[in-house]
Formats: C-alpha cells, structure tokens, sequence
C-alpha cells in the first residue's frame, strides 16, 4: 500500500511545512515508511509551492510523486498545475474559498480552511486547519501522530492556536466523513 | 544506549553525522543548494564546543580548514559546484600537504551557475581530479538521509586515516528529502582518530609514512612541522628541483589511496546473484534504479543495480571481475557520461557498456531505466 500525497499552494501559506509535518507523523509516530520531498524553486513568498509525500508499508525507493492520490489544494495555481495528474479514483481536497472546480473533478472534500484560521484569530495557520481535515478525510496518518508532529513542529508560545486549528479542521473532516 | 529515530533531511543528516564523527570546526560560505549544511552547523557546532566560521568566500573556508586540520581538529566544510571550483586550489594543497578534511559537496546542475536549485551529477571528475597535477581523493555517494549519516562518518574516518581530502557527493535531492534516520548507539559507532607520531622530536618526519601513512603531529604536541605546497621530502622540505623527490612525493600522494582501493570500496548490490544486465548507478539515480530492477524482475528480466557509494577511487578491479559474467551494463547517471567511461575503462572490451544519462534538472524515473533495460535485452 502506498499513498502519494502533494500539498499546492503559494509560498507564504506554510505549504511546505504540511509536507514536512504530515510525513514527520507517519514516520516517528505511526512508523510507517515516508519521504517528504519539497518543490526546492528560487520562488519566494507569492509564488507557486508545493511539498510531496509518498506514504508506504514497503521500502521506498523513487522518492518523487508521480500520479497523486490525495491532492491538497490551497490556491487556484495548486489545483490547476497538479489535477491533471490526479489518479482517477484520487481524492482532490481543497480550501473552497481560494478554488473554484473545473469541469469534470473526480471525489472532492472542500473546507474553508483559510476562513476558519481567521475566526480563530490567525490566518497563518490556515494550513494546520488543513491538515486537520486532511487527517480525518484520509485517515492515511492517526489523529494522534499528526498531532504530536504539529505540536513539536510549532513554536512553543503558538502550540495551543495550532492544536485547536488542527482540531477545528478535523472536526469538519469527520462531519464531510459522514 | 538505545537506538534513536530521527525524520531528517540530508542536510540535517549529514551535519549530524559529521559531529558524530569528531567534526568540530567548520568554515563556509553559502551557495544553494549547500547552505542548510552550513546553516544547521552554524546552530550546533556551537552547542558542541566547536567552532563555526562564514569565511568571505570558498577559498578562505577551505583555507580555514586546512589551518584547523594542521591545529588537530576534524574539519568540515560544505559547498555546491561553483564554490567547489573556486576550492580547487586548496583542495590540491590538502592532497599535497596530507591534509585530512571533508568536503560536503551538493551538487546542481552545471556547468557554471546552472541551475542553482535543481539536481546534477555533473561533478563526479571534478571531485577527481578538479585542482592540478597528480593526486588521488577519496569521493563517496549516500543516496539517502540515511547513508547522509552514516558515509559522512566513514568519510571522516577514511580523511583521518588516509589524510586525503575526502569528497562528500550528494546531489541537491538527497540534501533536501527527509525520511527516516536510525541512529545507532555510539559504542555501535566506528570513529577513527588520526596517526599521531610516538617518536621524539628530533626524530619526527611529518611526511615520511610508516605502513603507507605518515603519523600527523599538530600544532602543541612540541613537534617541528613545515607544510608546503611545494614538492617536499619526507621532511617536509621544499625540494623543487628534483624529479626523485617529485616522484616519490607523487607516488606517495597517489598510491597511498590506489593501492588501498579495495579497502576503501563500498558497493551496493541488488539482485546481482543471477543478473544479466547491470545498472551502475549513484547517488539518487541509485533509487530510480532499485525500482527499475524491481519492474524488470516482475518482468522475468534478469536484471541487477551496482551502486557506487564509494566513486573514487574507482573500483576497477571489482568491474573488470564483474564483467566476466555481466556482459551488458547500463550506467545511469545526471551528466553526460563521466562514470560511463570508467565502467568501459574498467571492463576491458569484455562487456558493452550503455549510457542513460540525464542532462541536469530532473532525475530517471525508473519507467525510463526500466525501457533502457528492455531496449538493451532485446539488442540482441
């Protein structure tokens, strides 16, 4: 079993970070193989980001994404560059406030992630909301492990926003769950 | 002690592992895609009683290690293919001088600028034999954050015991990708301490060897020591005009490492037991290549990886053996052919040898290693 995930945005919005977090999790807390590959561009904040895992129970060996099974999209630029190559059964989350769907999208799970991270006072962790819904709808990585990882990932003085980010996002992943 | 866990990128992984490995002082000058080498040493070389200096460019840094290596320490220094070029001076006056240091090369895409940000191997001659004149260093490959720890130890380890300037080669990918690092106990961990000399000064020659390696004082331990890039004797004596000592300094520089070359060779294989064609690979194309022999497999194509993780010296030998049953290689590489001609070099007309190379930017996808292996099978 293998899972290819790639987590698109613009630089700024901590795409990099979910990468980094989301496999950190699997690997120390769940202990299941994982790579984590960041897109390494000159681009600075504004431009496009993107950070890939690949989740496996079998020794990885290419460590590049190549046809994306969950694909998380924080801008419009993330979802347009990446969904061409999203697996036909693949799963396309996206913040529905910075993505309009094209014709023709396949299994689609929309959260307002960015809208949520600011009624909690922060945008910036927006992408923590993120992985909160991404943890519930994909059940690739335990709520628990992708907590420990956020929590030891964040600055100590921001860990009890970013755990309720996580918190809020997962709530809303297991509401679309059902 | 038990073993520790660690989600590390080859960055983080080889810093760690020079500190295991006694590194403590280094001296850099950032370039991309090197500079989290520098970054991260410059948080804990400090916190390990070390010393971390940004020098004003390449040159001094590697100037400063050469100074830190003479003062007794293990020294490290980090750097990508244009700061590399600019070493290249220094890197001959440690290969001359038995200077033991370790150089953390990440490679990108040249020639030139390149592609700062984006993958290469184009550097694999240049890590040979970059500086002038006749000299041998020791150039190893991890391809992974795993091997990022555990070679960059050897690394220091085969520095000190050879003092040579050994080359840590990794490519921008294995620098920046994060996975699993197991780190074992330290009494698990193999670290090896320089030669010190245990004659009386009077008697001590800082470059005449005893069983290929000459015994390292440093500075304080109330030796005489004279370093020079100029030909020496075993004095260290400039003697410039003499072929004798000039050849008997350069078979000495040289043959220290070429006649230990197959004690300093670290190969990988995987499926070689039954293979008919073999990939040679190194670095990250070594994983391409692993998923490419898996696919073949599951295709009934008897096929096998070789992976460098030592590339110099090269092991020629080791080749020229393997080519009596292996009769068609493939070498899978980021540049235009530079480990291609060895491997053709080594097999002596036995075997054909293949290129797949790529150009910079990108790395083999293992469907592409996958068809060169199929287009090779049915060559004849």
């Amino acid at each position: 079993m293998k899972t290819e995930i790639r987590f698109a945005g613009y630089g700024g919005q901590g795409i990099i970070l979910m990468g980094n977090i989301a496999a950190k999790a699997a690997v120390l807390y769940d202990g299941k193989n994982a790579v984590y590959t960041p897109s390494y561009g000159p681009e600075a904040r504004g431009g496009a980001a993107s950070s890939n895992v690949i989740i496996a129970d079998e020794e990885i060996d290419y460590p590049y994404v190549t046809s994306i099974d969950v694909l998380v999209a924080m801008s419009q630029l993330g979802y347009e560059n990446n969904a061409p190559i999203l697996k036909d059964n693949g799963l396309l989350i996206i913040d529905s406030d910075l993505v309009r769907l094209k014709n023709g999208a396949g299994k689609v799970a929309k959260i307002q992630a960015t809208r949520i991270a600011e009624q909690l006072g922060k945008r910036i962790v927006a992408n923590i909301v993120m992985l909160g819904f991404f943890t519930a709808v994909t059940e690739v990585i335990s709520y628990g492990s992708m907590k420990k990882a956020v929590l030891e990932s964040v600055p100590a003085k921001y860990k009890e926003l970013n755990e309720k980010a996580l918190e809020m996002g997962y709530k809303e992943g297991m509401k679309w769950q059902e | 002690m038990k073993k520790e866990i660690r989600f590390w990128n080859g960055s983080i992984a080889v810093s760690e592992g020079a500190i295991v490995a006694g590194c403590r002082f280094f001296a850099g000058y950032p370039i991309t895609p090197a500079s989290d080498i520098a970054e991260y040493m410059a948080l804990r070389l400090p916190q390990e009683d070390g010393i971390f200096i940004q020098m004003e460019d390449e040159i001094a840094s590697i100037a400063a290690l050469l100074g830190a290596s003479w003062g007794g320490a293990k020294v490290m220094t980090s750097t990508s293919g244009p700061g590399f070029s600019l070493m290249q001076e220094n890197v001959g006056l440690a290969a001359v001088t038995e200077t033991p240091l370790v150089i953390a090369e990440v490679q990108r895409a040249g020639p030139s600028t390149g592609m700062p940000t984006l993958v290469g191997q184009g550097d694999v001659m240049q890590s040979r034999w970059g500086s002038h004149g006749d000299y041998e260093t020791i150039v190893i490959s991890p391809s992974s954050p795993q091997e990022s720890f555990d070679l960059v130890i050897r690394a220091f380890n085969l520095a000190e015991l050879y003092r040579v300037p050994v080359i840590f080669l990794m490519d921008e990918c294995i620098a920046h990708m994060s996975e699993r690092v197991v780190i074992p106990p330290k009494e698990e961990i193999e670290v090896v301490e320089r030669i010190k000399p245990n004659v009386s000064p009077e008697k001590y020659m800082p470059f005449q060897p005893v069983n290929d390696i000459a015994p390292m004082a440093t500075a304080g331990m109330g030796y005489r020591v004279h370093v020079t890039g100029l030909t020496h004797n075993e004095k260290g004596y400039p003697m410039t005009t003499s072929p004798e000592v000039q050849e008997w300094m350069v078979r000495h520089i040289c043959d220290k490492i070429r006649k230990n070359e197959h004690k300093i060779r670290d190969i990988e294989e995987y499926r070689m037991e039954d293979a008919e064609i073999a990939i040679v690979a190194f670095g990250i194309v070594g994983r391409s290549a692993k998923a490419a022999v898996k696919m073949a497999r599951r295709h009934r194509i008897k096929a096998g990886l070789i992976r460098l993780k030592t590339i110099w010296p090269f092991p020629e030998s080791y080749f020229e053996s393997m080519a009596d049953s292996i009769k068609k290689f493939i070498v899978a590489e980021i540049n235009y052919g530079q480990i291609k001609l060895e491997v053709e070099r080594a097999v002596h007309g036995k075997a054909s040898v293949e290129l797949l190379p790529k150009f910079g930017g990108a790395v083999h996808q293992p469907m592409e290693i996958y068809q060169k292996i199929k287009e090779v099978k049915n060559g004849n």
